[in-house]
This record gives structure tokens, sequence and C-alpha cells, in this order.
């Protein structure tokens, strides 16, 4: 699941693993930047502000790494369903989005899993900052993209960022053809397109070990 | 661009490959000079005697080294200590203090005109990476914001006098003997498969990055006099060009 902040994606994606689980599907979650291995390094580079975009990527690029031997790979093997909360297209947005060589970000995570399904939750940014002031959030520095000196106004600074992440994930969009889903209606409307995406893919799985058994 | 691709090899003070777009680098006066090497070849002895007798001459000089970062150190530090690493987490958590000595230290250094001495540069990174079977183009690719150094000295070595040197010195450790590469409860036999793996990798890629092979057995201050000849040699040279740039 892809979308910025306040695209409302972790929402999706929580209703998403109740339904699969329902449905009897054994489901992993895992989150972008949660490997306790560069914890301590992000911590202090952000508390900081000493993180460049180089190294921002590359601590990223390791948490995933961490992440996904031990969180991707084995569930994948034990035949679960993972549900990811943000991949490497995150990266691929918000590293360009900084200055970083789009090209080199993406050999860089070319030992990734491709994933069955990418969903890309599409929001405008006016309606990402009213969800995140209405639950308060406290938009913070790097989320905010203050380390790279377009505006000293947070809220300000943040519309730029998501801004240039906001048309990097266009790109990214068509070049590795992730789904859609408008992330302006409700809750509900856009957890039934989801479903819909997500069950289509289990549902052409299914189809195929049926036809194993015929076979 | 991939690193040794097609085109030749890199202009020194350049970058390999894909760039760091907002740092551009062009046209920097400092000079980058690596010490490449395994364990016990004496690079450190070798870099402070260069230090200082660039110094007199007048050269201002910086040394940077692995992990050195004050970013990574703890955390490559407390990474080694737990046996969680696997070899992409550990080529990662290194190329990203290299990225942050790169950045903090390097370029700056490159820009006032220093010469940097290098215990050490990413070939170092990727000989421990080839060894565990690490993708080579990957590695390349990872490290094509790296600056190709002016002069690479390449500290040569054989298998027996380094295993003597590394025990006599500090020991075998986890890492250095490739313990986490599982190739034997024998910490010795795997060391010695390690180092000697390493020796290999690093003979591999002396014509693509262009290494000065330099012959580590000899006593520290022929080797040193050898470094002093060439490293001259090379600053006469690009003085020279420099000053005619200048005049003209």
């Amino acid at each position: 699941m892809e979308g910025i902040d306040g695209s409302g994606k972790t929402t999706q994606l929580g209703l998403l693993a109740k339904w699969l689980s329902a449905t009897g599907h054994p489901v992993f979650v895992t989150e972008w930047n949660s490997s306790a291995l560069v914890k301590a390094a992000t911590k202090t580079g952000k508390k900081k502000n000493s993180l460049t975009p180089m190294t921002f990527s590359l601590l990223h690029a390791t948490d995933f790494a961490d992440r996904l031997l031990y969180n991707i790979i084995p569930p994948l093997k034990a035949g679960m369903i993972v549900l990811a909360d943000r991949y490497a297209y995150t990266a691929f947005a918000r590293d360009a989005a900084r200055g970083v060589d789009r090209r080199w970000v993406r050999e860089l995570y070319s030992f990734a899993v491709k994933p069955d399904v990418a969903t890309y939750f599409r929001v405008p940014i006016d309606v990402s900052v009213d969800r995140l002031m209405a639950r308060r959030v406290k938009v913070k520095f790097y989320e905010a993209g203050l380390d790279m000196g377009w505006s000293t106004n947070a809220i300000e600074s943040f519309k730029i960022f998501q801004g240039k992440v906001l048309d990097e994930y266009d790109r990214i969009v068509d070049e590795y053809g992730l789904s859609v889903v408008p992330a302006m209606g409700s809750i509900t409307d856009q957890q039934r397109v989801f479903r819909r995406l997500v069950s289509q893919h289990l549902q052409i799985e299914q189809s195929d070990e049926q036809l194993e058994e015929l076979v | 661009m991939v690193v040794g691709e097609s085109s030749g090899p890199v202009k020194p003070g350049s970058y390999y490959g894909n760039a760091i777009p907002y740092l551009p680098i062009a046209g920097y006066p400092g000079r980058i000079i690596a010490i490449e090497g395994t364990d016990g070849v004496g690079r450190s002895t070798q870099i402070a005697l260069l230090r200082e007798w660039l110094e007199v001459q007048g050269y201002g000089v910086i040394e940077t080294g692995w992990t050195r970062s004050e970013l990574m150190q703890p955390t490559i530090d407390l990474a080694k200590g737990s046996n969680t690493l696997n070899k992409l987490t550990f080529v990662l958590l290194y190329a990203t203090d290299f990225a942050d000595r790169l950045e903090k230290e390097i370029i700056p250094a490159l820009k006032a005109g220093f010469i940097v001495l290098s215990d050490r540069y990413i070939f170092t990174a990727m000989a421990r990476a080839g060894v565990r079977g690490v993708d080579r183009t990957w590695m390349r690719n990872l490290y094509g914001f790296a600056i190709a150094p002016h002069l690479v000295f390449y500290l040569r070595i054989d298998e027996k006098t380094l295993i003597r040197r590394v025990l006599q010195s500090r020991g075998m450790d986890y890492w250095e003997s490739g313990m986490d590469m599982k190739l034997g409860d024998d910490i010795y036999e795997s060391f010695r498969a390690y180092q000697r793996a390493l020796l290999r990798e690093y003979a591999s890629m002396a014509d693509e990055f262009g290494f000065r092979v330099l012959d580590a057995r000899r006593k520290i201050d022929v080797i040193q006099d050898e470094l002093r000849r060439q490293i001259g040699a090379f600053l006469a040279e690009s003085d020279a060009s420099t000053q005619s740039r200048v005049e003209a």
C-alpha cells in the first residue's frame, strides 16, 4: 500500500487485514522503517538533523533489507499474505523528491521482491493536510521535508515536499503499473474498491490452483 | 552507468556511476589517495608517514576510514556484536557509513583543496561483498555515487604472511574470519578460506579500478619510499597542469 501521509492507507490496510483474516487468509503486516537494526542511527540522525538525502535513502534501504529477510520472505514462504504499509515505491518517490538519482535508487532496491498487488491511495495535498490537522498530528522535520530548506514553515514545507512526492508517485504508477484507489471518498467506499481489487487477485490464484488440480 | 562499463576508466575525481545530483563536484581542486589492502599490511603506519611528509611540503591533509562516521559507527559496532546481520544489511550499513563520510568529510575537503588519505576505500566493501556472493553489478551500482580516487595503492600480501600478521597483531575476529558464512566450525580454517577469497577479490579488481600494486612484505620504509615516489610524481604533474591552467 502506497500513498502520502494522510492518504488513509494505514486505515485501509487495517480493514483489509480484518477481512482477509476473517476469510481464512493468514496475514502478516510489515511497516516501513520499523526494523530495530537502524533505529538508533535514524533517531540520532533525525535528532541532530544530520541526515543527507543519500544517508536517509541508504538507512531506509537497510531497514527494508532487514525486514525483507526477517519479515517478508519467511511469511511468504509460509504461504501467508504480507501486507506492507509502504514498500520500495515510497523510497523511489521520497528519495527522488529529495534529489537522489532516480535510476540509482531503483537499482538499489532491485533485491526487493516484486509485490503481487501494489495499490496507490491517491489524495490531493490539501485533503491530506486537513486529515493530519484534524488528528492533530505534528508534522515532523523530515516528513515535512524541512531538511531541504524550501520553507521554514512546517505546513508550507510539507505541501511543497509532498507535492514533489505526488509527482514522483505519478511517474511510478505508470512505470510499475500500480493500481490507483482514489482516496477522497468515504472509508467504506475506498475499502470496497480495495477489496474488489485484492479479491480479483486472490481468485486468479485460486483458479490457477483449480486448474492444476484438473490437470 | 555501471562502474567500469564500456566508456573506459572513469576520470579521477568524478563519480563512478549515477552521481549525487545535488552535489556537483567537477573542478574541485582536492585529491583522493586511497590505500587499500587486507588487515595486517600496515596501512595505518604508511598513512601516518605519508601525512607527515605531505604536510611538511605544505599540503593540507585529511584522513578518512571505514566506520568512522558519526552517524553509523555505534550502529555498525552494535550490529556486528549481535548475530542478526546478513550479507545485504552488512553491505548497506557500510554503504551508509561511506555516504555519510563522503558528503560530510570527503567532498568538502576536495572542494577546499585538501588531499584526502583514505584508509581503505570502496574496494574493501566490494571485496567483502564479493566473497559473500553479493551480486557484482548491484554492488557497482550501489557505489556509483563514490568518487574515483586519483590514486589507489593496493598493498598486496600473500596468504601465509597475512595470516601470521593478523594472528600476531589483534587475532582473528568473527567477521574477519568469515564465520557468518558458516564455512565450518574451525575458526582457523574459516579464517584462512575467507582471507584467501578476499585476496582473490582484490586481485580481480586491480585492472578494473587501476590499482597500483605494491608488495607489502617489504620493510616499512621501503614501501614508504615507493609511495612517496609515485605520489610525488603525480602531484608534481597535476600541480604543473593546474599552474598552466591558471596562467593561461
